[in-house]
This record gives structure tokens, C-alpha cells and sequence, in this order.
């Protein structure tokens, strides 16, 4: 209806030029993109990275922000089957985004055809980090970037810092509360590297009930001194609070706690665990061709690049790497405040979509059992 | 003897029996009534009953294997799961040709399947998933040879369970949502079994959510019943000022109430600031009183308090003085009046409460989210984390048992105290 409407102003619009043989442009009809992201210092990083820019070059384009990114995935479900999706694009964590692809709630991406090659013509498929355009298989997911997940601590409440992950298993090195996430995804793992899994058997002992019985009984050992967050910005709170000693979280989030805020917060980025964020383009959208335009601008090298001017986050190409420079409001240099920078990632785990899609619903139960008793 | 014979039919002036232009007149009275409730109608049927009807078929409807495979579900029919060998070669080529029909670009949906199976299998979803590109490329058979030696993930296409789970949810109705809600599931031998002890949620937490709303209307009891007397008995000046301290509260967001009683009792608490600088408790050891049951208890209680005063007070309103003054001369003391006579008229009233508090309180979500920690959430608190993560029969299937379980206290408050003798004011 929009685009008929666009079509026929324009069309109108130049009927008028030509009889009257002046200089009539076409009328100001506006296309509205609805985005869906997370909200807060996100939002706004993408707003300063690719919204503000693409309004500037592109006149027609008006782009709201929708903060309801949390929980998108039931959301978008209930739009898709109610036939009146509202959304035109949504910031997703790959594997909500891998559930929403098996679903058909989302549109399939053609890396080369969709996406901007990098300066150096690289395509898309090429220039995107290894694997992270197709997670688990799926092929609907445009990352944007790589966050981490990992920990800080208080420099003045800890007497020796923390060098390693299993210090969060250590309450005699560590005492007091710490903060984990809720949720057995990163928590088994790390439990099972400090039981003395090596890291690449990881997996494969996780598949056996041994090994989730070895887990669970290492997180049985710090069960009573944990405080489980649900939301991102919890830990830095609980941290700011004195409530807990050591937590995790985003990596985004403690860098605004520790430069922005200047709290007395410091990373341990041990074992961090890399996710992916990134792009899903809702099926049945009102603006899908407006849309994928968007989405080539704003996953191009140079965007990328630049939402790192504003957080802490990876970019996702690999041509993105060198550009990053200063962060937009502190001056300070960004790179070393990357997730992927050498010295940061020294141990790293990537996120395993393909096992916690098999074992997330059964995990999440025993987890969730294993919680309420 | 003209009027000893049967009366003529009575008519009205222009010649109709008055026995149709009344039962037209009342027809249309009946239909003005009608169109008066009709919006009313239209609404509870639009925004009410169809929901909740859809959302309990969801609880049992399992379209995903029957609608994607269809070919492979008919051609197991004739597969013989009890001999323990695997199905034909036709059977892997049916399938294998659904795999690649159900993988189009731009109409993939072969990864329901895996995702639907992958509820009562680990391993279902990946495999579904690795298998669409590896079947996609195979352009002869034999396929099954070629699917079980799929690298990594192709020795499930060599196990009966995953045949025997291919027939089963081929049906396109389940009840395996509902067994996965009483913790229990089917195994790999088709018999239904109990989940493993570590997985067994459910039921403990519908056992807690009715033991806590049991804890929480008692005390909504205990502490509503001698502020509606209170309401009832004092003069109206002084009872309106106290109803006002009943409604204030009622009137006041839920969130607000809830976020107040997060301030009044965290860790740096009003009330834990209080006790330590009076000298009760150390600082290093402040009561726990939020982030577990005890957070959910106390909040909800002053939450659903003005559900039990309100129902009671209306009651208690009713009763003449006169019955009390009689009583205490005919003898009775105070208590005695109180106990024989007062209190089994307030019943009616305490039935009313009671079961409006017990209702809203089992299915309370956003208190105990808040204040609940781990000790203190409910049953809808994993409804509500089924719903976002995307398994929505058996997030509707936990759901219908709520639901059920309403319906029956309904009856069984019918059957006892009679619900025409409810009042709620």
C-alpha cells in the first residue's frame, strides 16, 4: 500500500514535471524502516554508525528504533502467524537467529548478491569472519559483530586479582558473591575447563551425562554464593554495588562501567566465549526491498568499523579490523578494548551454536531443575 | 348458553391471536437485549475464548512431521519398529526426497522437523540440519548407505529410535508436550517412563506454586479478616479514612508495589539499614528477604490483601449488630458470640476471597520474577521462559494444566459453599 502510494506520488509528481516542463521534484514521500535492537548504549552505537548516515544520504529513509530486542524471537513468531509483521529488520544473537531461519520466521541471505564486497572487491562471503554467516548451517544471519563474554572484578575488593577463570570456582582466592548468567550455556563449559577438561575435548565430554554430572557438580561447589543475572546490565550494577565481587558479562557492558564510568572494575578476559550479534530480515515485511538496501550499507566495511567509535564490539569483517579507530566521546584507542585483540583472546572459546542447538532444551531443564532445588 | 361454549381465541384489535403479538412483542424485546450484549460478546469471544482456545490446541497439535514428510510418515506405516531393523531402502529414498523437496531455497522448512524432534531427542536438531546439505548433493542411491555414513551425525539414521520417534510424531497429534510437562517423556522403546531425576522440574514447581498460594491466601486471611471487621464496625468516619488506606494500594500499578517492596527489602534494604543501625543484626549478617521464597511471600501477601478485605468487608457489612447484642444476652460471651454466631456468616465472604486470592495468586508471573530468585518462582515464570524460547506447546501444555486445575477449584467451590452465594461486594 505504502509503495503503491510512493509509486503514485512519484509517478503523479512527474506527470506534473513534464506538462509544466519545470523543475518540479518529487514529492517528500517517506518510507519508514521499523529496526528492532537492544536498546540503551547498542542502540545508540548503530544509530551514530549506520542509521544516522543512511537518513543523511538518503532522504526518503525514516528509521525508528524498537528497543524490544529481548524476547524478539517470541514476538516475531507471534507477528509472522498473525500475518502483520511490523518489523522491517532485527538485531538477533545468532542463535535465536539460527531458531528463527529453521522456523521460516526470517528471510534467507545471498552473502555475495546481498551484502557490499569489501574495498579491495573481497565478497561478502569471503570478507565476513569464518563461518559466522552461516551459524549452525542456518543462512539468514548478517553479523555485525563479535562481543564476548566474559569477567570483571573489583580491584578493591579482591586482596589478589584474578589471573584465570577458575578463580571464579576458587572461593578461598576469591570470596564473596559472584555473578553468572542464568543459563548453562558458558557456565558448563568454563565449570568443566576447571575440572580439568582440556579444550578441545570439551564437547565431546559435555555429550556424555558424566560429563554435565561433572559440571553441575563443580557449579555445586559456588551454587551458594551466586547471584544469576538475566540481563547484561545486572552485572556491572551488582558490581558497581559491592553486591558481587566477580561477574559476567558482555564485554561492552564492563568497558562502559570501567572507562566510561570510571568504576574500580577491571577485565579478566580468561576463557572469554565469542558470540556473534547481528541481522535478521523478518518474512512478509512491508519494506523488504527498502530494507536489504539498508542492510548493504550498513554491513559494508567502513559501518562496521565505525560502531566501535561507540562500544566495545568486534567488528565482523575482517577489512573492519584495521579501520577501528578512537572511541568517539573518550579519544581513547579502541582496539586494545576488542574482544579479538591478540592480547585479550589469548584463550577464547567460540560460542558452539550446533551442540547447544541439539542439548539447549534438555540443558536448560536439568539447569533449571538443578536451580530450584 | 353462549359463553358456557369454549372461548374464541383472544384477539388484539386488528384481528392477531394475543397469544402471538405478545410472543412477538417478547421476541423482540429478547433481540434488543441481545443486540445490547452483543459487543460485549463479540469481545469476550474475539479477545477471550479464541485465544485461549488456540493456545490449548497448540498444546497438542503437531503438525510438523505429518505436513514436511508426509510421504515418509505413510511409508513407515508398514515398518515393523518392534524387530529392531531399520526401515527399508524405499522408506530412506522417501525421505531423502522429502529432505530435498523440504529444503528449497527460499522454502526451507525441513528444519522444523529436526527442531520439533530435537524436544524429545538430543541430536535431532544437527542431525536434520547436516543432513539437508549431504542429501541435497546425493544424486543416486543407495541412500540409505550413503545417509548412515554421513560423517559425524549419519550413525542416528543407522538407530531405531530415531525411526521409531519419525513414526510416533508423525501423528498429528501429541501428547508427548504433556508428558513433557508432568516430567515424563516416551523412551526409545515407546513406553512412557518418568524423565531423569535431574531433569524433573514441573511438577515440583506446580507442587510449589499451590503449596506457596495456599501459604499466601492463609495469610491473607489472617490478616484481612480483622481489617474488614474493622471496615465494617467502626463509625463511617473513621472507616472511610481506613477504607481509603485499603484502596490506595488497589489502586496503585503492580510494578510499583512490586519495586517498592524491592527497595524495603534488598540486602541495603530499608528494613536491613534499619536493623543494623539499631543494633539487631551485624552488618555481615543481614537477612536474606529478597531473591527467594520469602520475598515472594511477603510481597504477594500485601499484593492480593484488598481481594480478601474487599469480598469480606461487603460480607461482614450485611450482618445486623442485633444478631451479636442477642447473643451476648442470651449469655454468650464476647468470644463465644463471635465464634458461634459472627463468624460462620463472614463465611460466604472468606469462600469469595479465598478463592479469588488462591486463583490469582497460582498464576501470579511478574512478582515472583522480581522478587522470587531462585527459591521463589512459580510455574508461569517457566511458561513465560517456554514462550520466549520458542516451545510453544509446552509452554501451552503447562498452561492447560493451570488452566484445568482452575476450572476444578471452580466446581469444587460450586459443590461446597455454592457459587450464587458468592459475594465479592
Amino acid at each position: 500500500m505504502k509503495k503503491l502510494f510512493t509509486k503514485g506520488t512519484a509517478l503523479a509528481a512527474l506527470a506534473v514535471a513534464g506538462t509544466l516542463g519545470a523543475g518540479v521534484t518529487a514529492a517528500s514521500a517517506e518510507t519508514t524502516l521499523t529496526v528492532v535492537s537492544w536498546g540503551g548504549a547498542y542502540t545508540a552505537s548503530q544509530q551514530g554508525a549506520y542509521h544516522a548516515p543512511y537518513m543523511a544520504a538518503n532522504k526518503g529513509i525514516k528509521i525508528v528504533n524498537d528497543d524490544s530486542a529481548s524476547g524478539a524471537l517470541a514476538k516475531l513468531r507471534a507477528q509472522v502467524e498473525a500475518k502483520n509483521v511490523t518489523w522491517d529488520l532485527v538485531d538477533m544473537v545468532a542463535s535465536d537467529a539460527i531458531t528463527a531461519c529453521d522456523d521460516g520466521l526470517v528471510e534467507q541471505i545471498n552473502p555475495d548478491k546481498d551484502l557490499a564486497a569489501a574495498p579491495d572487491g573481497t565478497p561478502a562471503s569471503k570478507d565476513f569472519f569464518a563461518g559466522t554467516l552461516n551459524p549452525g548451517g542456518s543462512n539468514c544471519f548478517i553479523p555485525q559483530i563479535v562481543y564476548s563474554t566474559t569477567f570483571g572484578y573489583r580491584t578493591d575488593k579482591v586482596k589478589v586479582a584474578p589471573t584465570s577463570v577458575c578463580d571464579v570456582f576458587d572461593l578461598k582466592k576469591i570470596p564473596g558473591k559472584r555473578a553468572l548468567e542464568k543459563k548453562p550455556i558458558n557456565n558448563i563449559e568454563w565449570a568443566l575447563l576447571c575440572s580439568g577438561v582440556p579444550k578441545d575435548k570439551l564437547y565431546e565430554v559435555m555429550s556424555t551425562k558424566e560429563g554435565i554430572d561433572k559440571a553441575f557438580a563443580k557449579l555445586d561447589t559456588i551454587k551458594s554464593e551466586v547471584v544469576w543475572w538475566t540481563k547484561g546490565a545486572q552485572t556491572p550494577q551488582l558490581l558497581s554495588d559491592g553486591e558481587v565481587v566477580i561477574g559476567s558479562t558482555y564485554n561492552g557492558r564492563l568497558f562502559a562501567a570501567i572507562e566510561e564510568k570510571k568504576q574500580p572494575i577491571a577485565m579478566l578476559w580468561d576463557y572469554q566465549v565469542f558470540d556473534l550479534d547481528g541481522w535478521v530480515v523478518p518474512k512478509g515485511g512491508k519494506n523488504t526491498a527498502e530494507v536489504m538496501k539498508y542492510l548493504k550499507f550498513a554491513t559494508d566495511t567502513q559501518r562496521l568499523a565505525d560502531q566501535a567509535k561507540f562500544i566495545s564490539y568486534g567488528p565482523a569483517r575482517y577489512s573492519s579490523g584495521p579501520l577501528v579507530g578512537k572511541h568517539g566521546k573518550l579519544g581513547i584507542d579502541m582496539k586494545p578494548h576488542m574482544p579479538t585483540n591478540a592480547k585479550n583472546a589469548k584463550t577464547q572459546l567460540l560460542f558452539n551454536y550446533e551442540w547447544w542447538a541439539d542439548n539447549r532444551a534438555s540443558l536448560d531443564e536439568r539447569f533449571n531443575a538443578w536451580l530450584a532445588k | 348458553m353462549e359463553n358456557t361454549t369454549a372461548p374464541a381465541t383472544l384477539v388484539t384489535a386488528d384481528g392477531t391471536p394475543l397469544k402471538a403479538s405478545l410472543q412477538r412483542a417478547l421476541r423482540q424485546r429478547r433481540r434488543q437485549a441481545f443486540m445490547l450484549v452483543l459487543p460485549l460478546l463479540v469481545f469476550i469471544f474475539v479477545l477471550f475464548i479464541m485465544p485461549i482456545a488456540t493456545m490449548l490446541t497448540r498444546s497438542v497439535d503437531n503438525p510438523e512431521v505429518n505436513s514436511i514428510l508426509p510421504r515418509t510418515v505413510i511409508a513407515l506405516q508398514s515398518w515393523d519398529e518392534t524387530t529392531g531393523e531399520l526401515p527399508s531402502e524405499e522408506v530412506f529414498k522417501t525421505i531423502a526426497a522429502e529432505f530435498v523437496a523440504g529444503s528449497q531455497p527460499g522454502k526451507k522448512v525441513i528444519n522444523k522437523v529436526g527442531k520439533r524432534l530435537n524436544y524429545e531427542l538430543p541430536g535431532m536438531s544437527s542431525l536434520f540440519r547436516t543432513s539437508t546439505r549431504k542429501i541435497r548433493r546425493m544424486k543416486t542411491g543407495p541412500y540409505r548407505e550413503k545417509m548412515i555414513n554421513i560423517k559425524i551425525v549419519g550413525k542416528r539414521w543407522a538407530d531405531v529410535a530415531t525411526w521409531r520417534l519419525l513414526k510416533r510424531e508423525g501423528d498429528p497429534v501429541t501428547a508427548s508436550y504433556f508428558l513433557s510437562a508432568m516430567d515424563m517423556r516416551v523412551d526409545s522403546k515407546g513406553e512412557i517412563k518418568s524423565k531423569p531425576v535431574d531433569n524433573q522440574i514441573y511438577k515440583f514447581l506446580f507442587v510449589r506454586t499451590f503449596l506457596m498460594s495456599i501459604g499466601i491466601t492463609f495469610m491473607t486471611i489472617l490478616l484481612g479478616y480483622p481489617i474488614a471487621y474493622l471496615l465494617a464496625t467502626l463509625p463511617m468516619r473513621h472507616a472511610a479514612l481506613l477504607m481509603i488506606l485499603v484502596l490506595l494500594p488497589f489502586w496503585t500499578s503492580l510494578l510499583v508495589r512490586t519495586s517498592a517492596w524491592m527497595v524495603l527489602l534488598g540486602n541495603e534494604g530499608v528494613i536491613n539499614d534499619l536493623l543494623v543501625w539499631a543494633g539487631f543484626l551485624g552488618d555481615k549478617s543481614r537477612l536474606a528477604l529478597i531473591n527467594n521464597r520469602t520475598g515472594t511471600f511477603v510481597a504477594m501477601t500485601h499484593i492480593l490483601l484488598p481481594f480478601m478485605i474487599l469480598p469480606l468487608y461487603s460480607v461482614m457489612k450485611t450482618i445486623p449488630p442485633s444478631y451479636m447484642r442477642a447473643a451476648r444476652s442470651m449469655g454468650a460471651t464476647q468470644l463465644r458470640a463471635h465464634i458461634k454466631v459472627y463468624f460462620p456468616l463472614t463465611l460466604t465472604g472468606i469462600g469469595a476471597g479465598t478463592l479469588l486470592v488462591f486463583i490469582l495468586a497460582i498464576g501470579y508471573y511478574i512478582t515472583p520474577e522480581l522478587v522470587g530468585g531462585q527459591s521463589g518462582v512459580f510455574i508461569s515464570n517457566q511458561i513465560a521462559g517456554k514462550f520466549d524460547s520458542g516451545n510453544w506447546g509446552l509452554a501451552s501444555a503447562l498452561g492447560a494444566i493451570l488452566f484445568v486445575f482452575v476450572l476444578l477449584l471452580y466446581a469444587v467451590y460450586d459443590k461446597i459453599i455454592g457459587i450464587d452465594k458468592m459475594k465479592l461486594g
